[in-house]
């Protein structure tokens, strides 16, 4: 089978790979790329465990091909700290506890950055039907809503 | 055992610290099962039944063999012969022999240089099937009709004129039940059914496998217990057990799941037949279809009440099938199903089924929560029907340290009656309700475990200290064995690295199961700690030239003590370590024991749900779940376990369910179908630590994972009942299931 050539930005940087074209964006990642932060939970969109985003937009990278990364710019786990400096959700997810696996976490983080990208105030409900495409089994969900109100109150803030 | 005594006064425990392994999984770098690769690494994938109970004919993989990249195919040929019991079973189930038992059973695998050419290799290995009649109901398998899944399973407990698919029979009781129901005002027995569940860990399992032309294997795997694996797979591949290395990869959740093997032995058996390494990653549907969900149960539960509502005796009949294999929890579920009531007369019979479903793996308590929406809902039933308080019911009645327990041995000290007061005291037990709403109650059990434990723990020459431990951190354990660590040296949480090692660096550990590695690994952690201490203080007084009994160990410094210690200044422990080459070598400590001092944990939950009488759709609007710790090392993470059962519990009484159709085939093998609880499905989960400690820990640690998921599938169904006036006896209660009940 002949493989495609695919030129894209992730986390910021020119990336380029060549993949099967029914390699999903998440097979990429994972396996052309080395960044395994991104999970497959599912791969049928439903756990938002491979969550990215896909020129700012939240997408799961198990519905996306690797070909219809040509010439956007992907955003994963791997590039939301800053180099030492988390972000403040990260940091809030490690302070309340809101991980127990972990498995879930990086999609959760990717999905919950781009709704306070979007809101900056959410409501808790908003936070809740946000997430309610990102599995979590282990929390309950509890101390990762608090962690993300906690998150975008400290973000408010330093504005 | 010496223990560290009664200690009361905590510098570390209790508190709050940042997880140490929080950085690498906030920020992606954490391994997982499928995160792991190597140098010629092929691909795997499996090759299903998609009958619910065949006779595999022939296999003709040949097609697959001829494509370019396939390099491997494997059968059960492939695999050890000559296994007897529990080993059997886990090899039959791995890759089925003459049969396959249930809807997606491996009968073969292949492994490629791709992992789409292995799926596609997979699909063309023909696979010819004689198919065979298949029962799937636990009810159903124990009929004179059903098909017999296997003849001769049973073993010597099952009395004679049984089906051949009930394979265990277990009875066990004390008192007079009899004459307990003739001393009652009311007598009540009721059904109840309970549908198998996934424990929906959103790790797949996964695994990479390589077996060496010596005979000698290295496999990396997401598992709760890697020295499982290694014993499980050895016996598959029929090498002996320490020439396999089993490494456990961080690990994204398994509730008992992970405690067995799956897709480990056929990644090894592929590796030897093609002398290369192979990764293997379950997909969801896999995940559901075959690994191991939860057992399927039909109860009986009778009890009898006096009007002011003193329990007199109560009577279990429990029937589960947990799969083509022995080994339904049918015998902890009738252990736990009485668990907090004070009977004098208690009869329990269970009978273990075969039918045509995967084979059941433990998923969090196994069998408690089964038992305790039988139990809870009839308790419930029968307070409304005298009108009685249903949680001054359950205090009335409540077991205590004393008291002789329904599964026969007498109660050390226990936590029950603590939580029942402190739900009776919590706001949320006495606020008011709005239309269409409902509150339940409900009580639950898990009697915990100790099991084998192996820790060592070494000094650095600059007085940090690293912990290595055999049971997997599946959700903080690492920080709560550092916090004791810290405590029981006296030194900085942060001086404290804990690492869960492979399987030649300790002793055989028991899987991170049974809410045991806080408890056990925590024992040992601190029995090793002592044994540091103890050497640390022999070089103290070495270099001050006294006795070793007049220093003792505080605040992390070796200090002289007693009357003739002589006046010297406290060294501390990093001085001491910056020498010990010097003094007499390295300075470790290390603990191997099976420590049986594990203490039950009991629970009460109290739920408010609102049912739209319209849809039958039931909202969770306000659930709090109070439970006894024993003592919370780390109480973030004990809320979080007691909220994370909480939720798994709830799922499992409104939505998730395995659902077969009439072809024995799962119709629900995706997470679209199988709802787990999403974020918007809940509300805040508010929490009460209960600490009566367990005496059998040196800081009186119970254990908590477990007893969280117990109360939720009665305290659910109560407060169902509660809103609607209608009693549902079978989980989960669903949509369509209530809106029938409300419609009549």
């Amino acid at each position: 089978m002949s493989l495609v050539h695919v030129t894209t930005k992730v986390n910021g940087d020119e990336a380029e790979f060549l993949c099967e074209p029914r390699e999903t964006l998440l097979d990429v990642l994972r396996d052309r790329l080395g960044l395994t932060g991104s999970k497959e939970g599912c791969g049928t969109g439903d756990c938002g465990a491979c969550s990215v985003t896909l020129d700012g937009r939240l997408v799961s990278s198990c519905l996306v091909l690797g070909v219809e990364a040509e010439g956007r710019d992907i955003g994963t786990i791997e590039g939301m700290a800053a180099g030492e400096d988390l972000h403040p959700l990260q940091r809030k997810f490690i302070e309340h506890a809101a991980l127990q696996c972990g498995f879930c976490t990086p999609g959760i983080l990717v999905a919950a950055k781009a709704l306070l990208e979007k809101d900056p105030d959410p409501s808790e409900e908003e936070i809740r039907y946000w997430l309610a495409g990102n599995l979590c089994r282990c929390t309950g969900y509890d101390k990762i809503v608090r962690a993300v109100q906690d998150a975008a109150k400290e973000m408010r803030e330093a504005v | 055992m010496a223990l560290d005594g009664d200690k009361q006064e905590f510098r570390v425990i209790g508190t709050r610290p940042n997880r140490p392994d929080g950085l690498d999984k906030v920020t992606g770098k954490a391994r997982y099962g499928a995160d792991a690769s190597a140098p010629g690494m092929l691909h795997g994938a499996i090759v299903r039944s998609p009958h619910a109970h065949a006779r595999i004919v022939k296999i003709d993989a040949s097609k697959a063999l001829a494509m370019k990249g396939v390099k491997a195919v494997v059968t059960r040929a492939d695999f050890a012969e000559g296994q007897k019991g529990g080993d059997w079973n886990i090899l039959e189930n791995c890759m089925a022999g003459e049969r396959a038992l249930y809807d997606g059973h491996a009968v073969a695998a292949v492994a490629a240089t791709t992992p789409f050419l292995a799926r596609d290799a997979a699909k063309l290995v023909e696979v010819e099937y004689e198919i065979l009649p298949h029962v799937t109901d636990v009810d159903a398998a124990m009929q004179p009709d059903a098909p017999v899944i296997r003849e001769g399973a049973a073993n010597y407990s099952v009395p004679e004129g049984m089906h051949p698919n009930v394979v265990r029979f277990i009875e066990f009781g004390h008192g007079d039940v009899e004459a307990g129901f003739d001393a009652a005002d009311l007598v009540m027995e009721q059904s109840y059914t309970t549908e198998a569940t996934h424990q929906g860990y959103i790790e797949p399992h996964a695994c990479l496998a390589q077996m060496g032309s010596d005979g000698r294997g290295e496999l990396w795997c997401c598992t709760q217990g890697h020295w499982f694996v290694r014993r499980m797979s050895a016996a598959c591949l029929g090498i002996e057990v320490s020439k396999l290395r089993v490494t456990p990869s961080e690990i994204g959740g398994g509730f008992g799941g992970k405690t067995t093997v799956f897709i480990d032995p056929v990644a090894l058996a592929l590796s030897r037949k093609a002398n290369r390494p192979v990764k293997i990653v379950m997909s969801r549907e896999e995940v559901l279809r075959a690994t191991g969900p939860t057992a399927a149960a039909s109860m009986d539960v009778k009890i009898g009440m006096t009007k002011d509502g003193k329990m007199t005796a109560g009577k279990a009949v429990f029937r589960m099938t947990g799969g083509a294999f022995p080994q339904a929890p049918v015998d902890s579920a009738l252990a736990c199903a009485f668990a907090c009531y004070d009977l004098a007369n208690v009869q329990h019979e269970g009978y273990d089924v075969m039918s045509n479903r995967p084979k059941q793996a433990a998923y969090r308590a196994p069998g408690s929560p089964m038992a305790a929406f039988a139990v809870e809902s009839l308790v419930d039933e029968m307070c409304r029907a005298l009108s009685l308080d249903p949680l001054e019911v359950r205090l009335k009645n409540a077991a205590k340290e004393g008291t002789k327990s329904s599964a026969g041995p007498t109660y050390p000290r226990i936590g029950l009656v603590e939580t029942l007061e402190a739900a009776k005291a919590h706001p949320h037990f006495t606020a008011p309700l709005g239309p269409n709403q409902g509150r339940g109650i409900a009580s639950g059990y898990w009697m915990n475990w100790g099991g084998e434990t192996s820790v060592s723990l070494a000094l650095s020459e600059d007085g940090t200290v690293t912990v290595s431990v055999g049971t997997p951190d599946i959700g903080g354990s690492r920080a709560s064995v550092a916090m004791m660590a810290a405590e029981a040296l006296g030194v900085p949480y942060e001086d404290v690295r804990v690492n869960v090692v492979e399987t030649g660096a300790l002793g055989v550990n028991e899987p991170t199961h049974g809410s045991r590695a806080t408890f056990a690994t925590g024992l040992a952690t601190i029995e090793a700690a002592t044994q540091a201490k103890k050497t640390l203080c022999e070089r103290a007084a070495a270099k001050w030239g006294i006795d070793a009994e007049a220093v003792v160990w505080e605040d992390g410094a070796a200090k002289p003590s007693g009357p003739n210690a002589g006046a010297f200044p406290p060294m501390k422990i990093g001085e001491i370590c910056a020498k010990m080459g010097r003094t007499g070598g390295p300075i470790s400590g290390h603990f191997e024991a099976t420590p049986m001092g594990f203490g039950g944990s009991f629970g009460t939950h109290i739920v408010d749900v609102e049912v739209d009488p319209e849809t039958g759709h039931t909202k969770v609007v306000r659930y709090t779940v109070v439970q006894d710790a024993g003592k919370a090392i780390h109480p973030s993470y004990v809320e979080g376990q007691f909220q994370g059962g909480a939720a798994q519990g709830i799922g499992w009484a409104l939505n998730e369910e395995y659902i077969y159709g009439e072809d024995g085939r799962l119709q629900n093998p995706v997470f679209l179908d199988y709802r787990i609880p999403v974020a918007s499905d809940l509300p805040m989960i508010d929490t009460v630590i209960v600490e009566v400690p367990n005496p059998g820990h040196p800081y009186g640690v119970r254990g908590v994972g477990e007893t969280g998921i117990t109360p939720p599938l009665p305290a659910i169904a109560n407060a169902v009942a509660d809103a609607t006036g209608k009693r549902l006896r079978g989980l989960p209660v669903s949509p369509p299931k209530i809106l029938a009940a409300i419609k009549g």
